[in-house]
């Protein structure tokens, strides 16, 4: 990086948003994710769609990298850039630009964070569904790169079934709208493509998403059990029932002890082996009637007590170790690896015990609180990444986690991406011709490779795909 | 499109290429005479489609014959007959692996033996093969409660028109591993393979399913639907028939609750009493029937599109319809959006409807018609700028050598 560059990002951006010293960028050096770090040749903070455009034109000019960040809340290193990279923070860009009440729809810029939007249509009795657990801080563009989940995606589905268009600025600078308001393709499913494809095919600078209604009626009960596996047998009960709750999240006992030492303490058993938490939303009659079944499942399942709440602030005390677990997780030690996983719902048992035989191999600290109802596991490992040796076995102790999931037939990431922290995974559940195809799609959309370089798919564990330049118009 | 469809020499050739190929049982000729393999397997659908990309001949990719017609120009038929297996289902996760090929009607009766069900009820007839709804993405009245078909696919398999297996997405609920290729391939229209097999996501079959209608002129049932989205009422449907499609003499407005007995109850007993609106609840023995015939009804005419407008645009749009072409066999989600409909028209006529469409910011996809007059439309069309060289370069990179005859795109778009 040089001058020349500073200069020409300054006269797009005002030089008060490009930063290049060494202390600023070290701010931008890694996102949620502890075990990765990598410094970026530059920061440069748009204020603008156009000046996203005028940015990514003139990295097109002159073949510089780029990386598009939000507010790095990211759990898979997907938002570092190397030296040789510019960083594009895109937390400026943070205008709710529409609400449509009646067609629920609103349209927003990428920075805007995820709680906001739901603060800023909650008037209207709506609401924007995905809700990771980051989502005080976590921007609608970073959701939209990553796909990303949380606990009421069980029922209403993650990022992707709640977006309809895109404004997306593509890597040689030009514009392109995807999608419609209506939420109907508008010709191949592009938004679809988009959604998920971690920054690599372009910088969305319009999002319009998807707006629910706000449930008449929740009630969020609370579980305990003496042992994991009777726990995980009653998630498959309460599905197999034919009732989807709207959330269904388990803790085990290490996380209920992180949470109950804190002062976020809810609660909760500390000498129960796993805690649910059922969440159900709908009709009022309707959700009277279907909490009495989960209950006599939960009870015929297991559970020693059921405690239930529809209040509003009963029900935010139930969630409140739930959703500050991570947090919690902080007094136990430095760093907190949050790892993610899914596996199919039927193997949460045996998955649950092999976790427990690698923390005991690996002599770490995992504590598992995740999303019980779609199989997509959160272990997380408490470590201090300044010993080595700790770090060393962080490492290995997330490839053998790994390896336990895609041999039960599940997935590398439910929601938080591959990033770099999961790219040498992707050879184990894709062969070389599907990541072939990922990586001439990529290129359909970024030819020379230049948006967030290095991330995703493994290059040398493709087989190479060449894209014929056909007479097709 | 270079090729002829009558090369009865070619043919002979190409017949005698795939007998080699697929052996004996695994090739046979369609009605007009042309070769057709009945891969059934995805490795043998792979390697017919590197034979054909490798020797130039054009393939006309078929399923169950009962969507589109058998008629776009061609060198070969690939069918998917063959792939009609049931490969795995299980309880437990929900989920099922099955060939392209498999018919709904099947699928539905093997779920149901384990208490489960794929959301999805598509237009045609029960005999549809999965493959094609998940290829033209036609989903029926139930994507109010569930979504469109794109949210009932985990993952697939596809051959691309130069045979290779791609292994996009996954069997489990939830997973973002790697770019969504699946994505592409759900109404994707084979443009950009052809799909071998999926992973779908299933249900527990609901306790209880009652229909209610109710009948009157249209913009009484638009906006009564309109009012019931506002307040908390969760029907699985609400969907607005045509007199001809309903088969009676008035505008048809029925609203199918799914789900446990004490939710549905609980929402009939609410529809009951909101509104204006004379609710009728169909007899349980007629519900079936009476959603099968507005189904079929798609099929009434050779042409089928669809328009993506939300609830507060159907009306005007369906008045756009019956000035541009005539009213024809409309189903409309009257809640949430998206109008069906079929009927006949002349090229131009349906090309001042996409552009009439397209002015209001309303995408028209031509699900099922002649050949002539997807040649002349394309599936799709006025796509917004940029994204045609996107749908052009991505159709280059999963069929290269231009294999696969699929009219994504018209005449007129290219």
């Amino acid at each position: 990086m040089n001058s020349f560059l500073f200069d020409a990002l300054a006269r797009i951006v005002g030089s008060r948003w490009v930063k290049h010293r060494r202390g600023e960028l070290a701010t931008y050096s890694m996102d949620g994710l502890p075990t990765h770090e990598a410094i970026p040749g530059v920061v440069v903070m748009p204020g603008s769609p156009h000046e996203v455009r005028e940015l990514v034109r003139l990295l097109h000019l002159i073949q510089v990298p780029f990386v598009a960040r939000g507010a790095g809340t990211g759990l898979s290193g997907g938002a570092l850039a190397e030296e040789d990279a510019v960083l594009i923070t895109l937390t400026r860009l943070n205008r709710i630009l529409r609400v449509d009440g009646v067609r629920r729809r609103a349209s927003v810029e990428p920075g805007v964070v995820n709680a906001r939007l739901s603060e800023a249509v909650a008037p209207l009795g709506l609401q924007y569904v995905p809700d990771p657990s980051s989502q005080a801080a976590c921007t609608i563009g970073g959701n939209v790169a990553e796909n990303a989940g949380g606990p009421h995606c069980l029922k209403y589905g993650v990022t992707t079934n709640h977006i309809v268009s895109l404004e997306v600025v593509l890597p040689d600078g030009s514009v392109t709208r995807l999608g419609s308001e209506q939420g109907e393709p508008w010709g191949p499913d592009l938004v679809g493509l988009f959604v998920g494809s971690e920054g690599m095919f372009g910088i969305a600078t319009e999002i319009t998403v998807r707006l629910e209604q706000m449930p008449e009626s929740v009630r969020t009960m609370l579980a305990d059990f003496t042992t994991v596996r009777a726990a995980s047998e009653a998630v498959s009960s309460i599905i197999s029932a034919g009732i989807v709750p709207a959330a269904l999240e388990m803790m085990d006992q290490a996380c209920v002890a992180a949470v109950e030492a804190s002062i976020y303490a809810a609660g909760y058993p500390t000498d129960a082996a796993a805690v649910l938490l059922v969440e159900l939303d709908g009709q009022s009659e309707a959700v009277g009637g279907e909490a009495q079944t989960v209950e006599n499942i939960l009870l015929e399942s297991g559970a020693r007590a059921v405690r239930s709440a529809s209040a509003l602030g009963d029900r935010a005390r139930l969630w409140q170790g739930r959703k500050k677990a991570f947090g919690a997780m902080g007094r136990i030690a430095p760093d907190l690896a949050v790892q993610d996983a899914v596996v199919p719902r039927s193997a949460l048992p045996g998955i649950m015990d092999r976790i427990e035989e690698i923390r005991k191999q690996y002599r770490l600290t995992i504590s598992n609180v995740f999303h019980a109802g779609d199989g997509n596991l959160h272990p997380n490992i408490s470590f201090d990444r300044r010993d080595p040796a700790t770090a060393a076995r962080v490492q290995l102790a997330c490839r053998d986690i790994m390896a336990a999931c895609v041999a039960a037939g599940g997935s590398i990431t439910g929601e938080h991406g591959v990033g770099s922290d999961k790219l040498d995974y992707m050879p184990w559940i894709f062969d070389a011709e599907t990541l072939g195809a990922m990586r001439a799609v990529r290129r359909v959309f970024d030819p020379a490779e230049r948006a967030n370089p290095g991330k995703v798919v493994p290059v040398h564990a493709c087989r190479e795909w060449h894209a014929v330049k056909s007479a097709r118009a | 499109m270079a090729c002829s469809e009558e090369r009865p020499r070619l043919s002979n050739a190409i017949f005698t290429r795939l007998r080699a190929l697929l052996g004996t049982s695994g090739v046979d000729r369609d009605a007009r005479g042309l070769a057709r393999a009945n891969p059934d397997t995805s490795d043998a659908l792979s390697l017919v489609c590197r034979l054909a990309h490798e020797e130039g001949w054009k393939i006309r990719v078929e399923g169950r014959g009962t969507w589109l017609p058998p008629d776009a120009p061609a060198d070969l038929v690939v069918s998917t007959v063959a792939l009609e297996q049931i490969v795995s289902v299980s309880p437990a996760d929900l989920v099922a692996t099955v060939q392209a090929g498999a018919s709904l009607e099947a699928l539905r009766r093997r779920l149901a033996d384990y208490g489960m069900w794929l959301a999805v009820d598509p237009p045609g007839r029960p005999e549809r093969s999965i493959g094609s709804v998940i290829a033209t993405a036609t989903a029926g009245p139930l994507r109010h409660g569930f979504g469109p078909v794109r949210d009932h696919v985990l993952g697939c398999t596809v051959a691309t028109g130069d045979g290779r297996l791609v292994n996009a997405g996954g069997r489990v609920v939830k997973n973002v591993a790697g770019y969504d290729l699946t994505k592409l391939q759900v109404g994707g229209f084979g443009g950009f393979g052809i799909i071998a097999d999926v992973h779908l996501r299933l249900r527990a079959l609901p306790r209880a399913d009652v229909t209610l209608v109710a009948r009157g002129p249209r913009d009484v049932l638009t906006s009564a639907a309109r009012d019931l989205v506002s307040v908390h009422l969760l029907p699985s449907a609400l969907e607005l028939l045509s007199p001809a499609l309903a088969a009676e003499s008035e505008w048809v407005l029925a609203a199918r609750f799914l789900g446990t007995d004490a939710a549905v109850q609980a929402d009939v007993r609410r529809l009951g009493s909101f509104g204006d609106q004379k609710w009728q609840p169909l007899p349980a023995d007629r519900t079936a029937a009476f959603w099968s015939v507005a189904a079929r009804g798609s099929l009434g005419g050779p042409i089928t599109l669809r328009l993506g407008v939300l609830g507060d645009g159907v009306d005007e749009t369906i008045d756009l319809l019956s000035h541009d072409l005539d009213e024809g066999l409309i189903s409309a989600g009257a809640g949430l959006g998206m109008i069906r409909w079929t009927g006949d028209a002349p090229i131009e006529q349906l090309r001042s409807l996409r552009r009439a469409a397209a002015a209001r910011e309303i995408p028209m996809t031509l699900e099922r018609a002649p050949w002539p007059v997807r040649r002349a439309l394309g599936h799709f069309g006025a796509y917004r700028e940029g994204v045609g060289q996107l749908v052009g370069r991505l159709r280059d990179t999963f069929d290269p050598g231009q294999c696969l005859t699929v009219a994504l795109e018209g005449a007129d778009n290219a």
